[in-house]
């Protein structure tokens, strides 16, 4: 899907955006190559949403330089948002009004003609709806329509804030499948989640995001092999306490239970030592899985770092407090 | 500005306001007592009643009101002056709240309800600028202000002609200075409560004056940040 030669069609620059007190976004810098997917990984208030709403320029930045398609949205606000399309994270329709003349307001601003309604309604499914009234929809169906929305004036960059939130796995794979679709058409497209199995397959580029900063950024792959050096192994048993001298056994860095026993190993050449020792104490091993490198786990190391990184700073600051 | 987008933003909000029944039934009720109800009433107590006290008390209030309007009263008797004051210069004014008030719930409603409903979110993010969003919102909230106060006041005007029209040798509302309050507008109309002679045109023109500079003002003040999603401030 994407071309490493393309060039860069979003770039942050040392972006902040404050409200009130709360830095909502920090210093973030961005670079997404035009015809890519990007997907801004995090939880809830790691300032996804307000980065979309910087992109747009429907939020101005306090400090930084953002570039979206060559333009300025604080000056070129008007034409940048005019080749943007976005699905908000509630879709933003209007519930007294039909699917279609939701769509056709949508027309009339971006200046398209009413066969567009059709074409855009029936490409996510939607055609045979368009005369109900909106507020009688399903969530799926008001993600449908958001997304005919967004696609109907063909614009540049797509820019999806959790557009599958509150859907059936089902409906979910098909919005899914109509983002691979577009993408596949050469849009730029940024979605936001914090669902990890939805970036999995469709991201070139993967940011994660906390606290407002890109905490790491690259091929869900790339980012695997630079963060995730050291394999974790997964070992349950019937009786799990019999699995605790597991923990301190040597090539062990680290070890969590979630659900059963996540031991972050130096490498897997310890994990017959660790079988056969956990088989001496008594244990009846119901579970030894060494767990492929996902963005499941990428994500979550990067979460253990951000709050280890945060308890360190926390601890420095009565130091700091008392060296003055 | 491009006009003809934010007739697009206003043509929404009317079509929005149509299919609101939250919205237009109150708007009917609020017209009907105002233009029908409350004239149908009085002007038939002043014109059907027997017992003579009632025209007698209208014409000690009458009295109090400016000379530049006593002058103005029209009849040969207590009964058709106290029907004519009634008609021209009490109940009629009244009548002007309708669309301010109108416009005004509309107003507020719109640009804050669509941040309420997370809707703005779309207009946000759309080529639209803020001005053309905020006078399309202006123009939603004035149209059925203008609507129901010139259909309520062609209702009443049939109301006063058919009660106390026969007192004055047929209909005779509107009265000459009434047509340009109608063709003009209602901050004109506010000045006539006052004096319905030149006063009037000065009052009124000061308050389009001040109407114009809150509105242009309003232009400025709405931002395109306005509209997004509750719990912005949160993130």
């Amino acid at each position: 899907m994407t071309n490493a030669m393309a060039p860069v069609a979003i770039e942050l620059e040392q972006v902040t955006r404050s409200f009130g007190e709360v830095r909502a976004v920090d210093r973030l810098d961005l670079a997404i190559p035009a015809g890519s997917v990007a997907v801004l990984l995090g939880p809830n208030g790691a300032g996804k949403t307000t980065t979309v709403r910087l992109l747009t320029g429907a939020l101005s930045a306090d400090a930084g330089r953002i570039g979206v398609l060559g333009l300025n949205p604080a000056v070129d606000g008007e034409e940048l948002r005019s080749r943007c399309g976005v699905v908000p994270p509630k879709p933003a329709l209007y519930d007294q009004l039909s699917g279609e003349e939701n769509l056709r307001f949508a027309a009339e601003i971006y200046g398209r003609p009413r066969e567009a309604i059709h074409d855009a309604a029936a490409r996510f499914g939607i055609d045979h709806a368009l005369h109900l009234k909106v507020g009688g929809y399903s969530t799926g169906m008001r993600t449908r329509l958001a997304l005919a929305r967004a696609v109907l004036h063909e614009p540049d960059v797509l820019l999806l804030d959790e557009p599958t939130a509150g859907l059936d796995p089902e409906s979910s794979r098909a919005v899914l499948d109509l983002i691979r679709e577009l993408a596949g058409r050469g849009r730029t497209i940024v979605m936001c989640t914090h669902l990890l199995h939805e970036a999995e397959g469709i991201a070139d580029q993967v940011v994660l995001m906390g606290a407002g900063r890109a905490r790491a950024a690259g091929r869900p792959d790339a980012l695997a092999g630079k963060y995730l050096t050291e394999p974790i192994v997964v070992i349950d048993a019937e009786d799990r306490s019999l699995l605790e001298p597991l923990t301190t056994r040597p090539g062990v860095v680290s070890a969590t239970w979630n659900g059963a026993l996540h031991l972050r190993v130096e490498s897997l050449a310890v994990l017959p030592d660790l079988v056969a020792h956990a088989v001496a104490g008594g244990a009846r091993l119901t579970r030894v899985e060494p767990q492929a490198a996902t963005l499941e786990t990428l994500y979550f190391e990067m979460q253990r770092r951000l709050r280890d990184e945060t308890r360190r700073r926390e601890e420095s600051r009565p130091a700091e407090r008392d060296s003055r | 500005m491009r006009w003809s987008k934010a007739w697009i933003v206003a043509r929404i909000d009317l079509r929005r306001l149509v299919l609101s029944r939250d919205y237009w039934v109150p708007l009917l009720v609020l017209s009907g007592i105002f233009f029908v109800f409350m004239p149908a009433v009085l002007l038939s107590v002043v014109t059907v009643d027997r017992d003579l006290d009632i025209v007698n008390q209208i014409s000690d209030v009458l009295e109090s009101l400016p000379g530049a309007i006593q002058d103005n009263l029209v009849g040969d008797s207590p009964r058709a002056r106290g029907a004519y004051a009634l008609a021209v210069y009490l109940i009629a004014p009244i009548a002007i709240v309708v669309p301010l008030t109108i416009s005004s719930a509309v107003a507020a409603s719109s640009i804050v309800g669509e941040r309420e409903r997370g809707t703005g979110e779309f207009l946000a993010h759309s080529p639209l600028t803020e001005r053309e969003i905020y006078v399309g919102k202006i123009i939603a909230s004035l149209i059925p202000g203008y609507v129901a106060a010139l259909g309520g006041f062609g209702v009443y005007a049939l109301i006063v002609n058919l009660r106390v029209g026969p007192l004055f040798g047929g209909w005779f509302f509107p009265t000459t200075g009434w047509w340009p309050i109608i063709l003009g507008s209602y901050a004109v109309s506010s000045g006539v409560v006052v004096d319905p002679t030149m006063g009037a045109l000065v009052f009124g023109v000061v308050a389009w004056l001040l109407a114009g500079f809150g509105l242009a003002r309003g232009s400025r003040v709405l931002r395109r940040d306005t509209l997004l999603g509750v719990g912005i401030e949160t993130r």
